[in-house]
């Protein structure tokens, strides 16, 4: 049981860790956006409130898949070992 | 007649008071209620909305938590500083704090104007109130209270909010062409298209929800590790030297900076840009104008 619940604990922290490589795309993909974006500035000086505007929400949205993988990781360290220790109780309960 | 004018200003500013007071005293009140509910452990922890207390209702239990609370405070600070900035306003002689009022209206109805064009106008004051109120929410964390943005629930209540605008004005049309347009390069993709118009609101709601947690969970993450960090160094010095917070002064308030102001403010400001962006780029605004030509 302990060996069970301790897998169980461990595979959550692992797939967490897991989910969290999902960082790199975005993080590859905000520096493009960040470069182009000095780019333009560099010249055309004058456009640089527009340019920083749009670049700003192009980040935010380059952000998101980071995001569904920052909440999935938040999701399996701090609810699901609760919830699969839980099953894993329930079914050993059954199964006596 | 200078008496008067004496008198009418003392009421002015008894009034200005009482709104300033309205303004103030949610804040105090929230502090007040944090500290009463604040369990005794001394660790820093994260946590999610505590529920205050439950109301029994017909079909569910209702939990009452601090992220409704704190939203209620939010709103009504806000209210009462719109009040106060349009107190006393004059087309002849403006104040100070009536060049700040009529700065955010402008500022909002250009920004409104530029993104959505004439048609949709009067979304100017829809589009400050979930501003301020996002900006205002996640500024909360600065006098050290939960902010209502980083529970799911209230950022997906806004996001459901934002997915009516958006079905409403694509329904302008009619109900056939809103449905034709979800076939709209070739039927087959129309699953997709289902599926891209569902995660919207969904990722509206974890864009903002994301960011606001990800900078708390950052946030605890640095002080912990600087109090382990400093027990570290001057642990072995006794009395109360040992304990000294030497490495938390000043370094969680650099990402404070960023974490609290920069960033609430940011996503306040990419919420309402998207709010704007999505109504807009899904109104069939040619074929809106078609129907009305042919109506007249």
């Amino acid at each position: 049981m302990e060996l069970a619940i301790g897998i169980i604990l461990g595979c959550c922290a692992l797939g967490a860790g897991m989910a969290m490589i999902a960082g790199i795309g975005p993080g590859i993909g905000e520096g493009n956006a960040v470069a182009s974006a000095c780019e333009a500035i560099g010249r055309q000086p004058e456009s640089q409130g527009n340019v920083t505007t749009t670049m700003l929400m192009g980040c935010a949205i380059a952000e998101t898949t980071g995001l569904y993988a920052l909440v999935i990781a938040i999701l399996l360290i701090f609810l699901a070992p609760g919830r699969f220790v839980n099953i894993l109780v329930e079914t050993m309960n059954n199964l006596k | 007649m200078k008496s008067e004018t004496k008198s009418r200003s003392k009421a002015f500013k008894a009034v200005d008071f009482l709104l300033i007071a309205g303004a103030v005293i949610p804040l105090i009140f929230g502090i007040v209620l944090y500290v009463l509910i604040k369990p005794a452990s001394s660790g820093i922890e994260i946590t999610g909305a505590k529920i205050l207390f439950t109301v029994d209702m017909p079909l569910q239990s209702l939990p009452i938590t601090e992220s409704q609370v704190n939203s209620w405070i939010v709103i009504v600070t806000i209210f009462f500083l719109c009040l106060y900035l349009t107190h006393g306003i004059s087309a002849t002689q403006p104040t100070a704090r009536q060049h700040l009022a009529e700065w955010i209206v402008e500022k909002t109805e250009n920004l409104v104007r530029n993104n959505m064009g004439e048609f949709f106008d009067g979304f100017a004051p829809f589009v400050a109130a979930i501003m301020g109120l996002s900006a205002f929410s996640s500024l909360l964390t600065l006098i050290g209270l939960f902010p209502p943005t980083s529970d799911l629930n209230v950022v997906g209540g806004w996001a459901v909010l934002v997915f009516i605008l958006i079905t409403h004005y694509k329904l302008k049309c009619g109900v056939v062409h809103y449905i034709k347009s979800f076939g709209d390069p070739v039927p087959l993709l129309a699953p997709l298209n289902v599926i891209s118009e569902i995660a919207t609101p969904v990722s509206m709601a974890f864009r903002h929800y994301g960011n606001v947690l990800s900078g708390s969970v950052i946030s605890v993450l640095v002080a912990v590790g600087l109090q382990g960090l400093s027990q570290m160094v001057l642990g072995k010095l006794p009395g109360v030297l040992g304990e000294f917070p030497l490495l938390q002064i000043g370094l969680p308030a650099v990402l404070s900076v960023y974490f609290d102001l920069f960033s609430g403010c940011l996503q306040a400001f990419i919420f309402a840009m998207l709010t704007m962006l999505y109504i807009s780029t899904g109104f069939p605004a040619e074929d809106y104008k078609e129907k009305m030509k042919n109506k007249n």
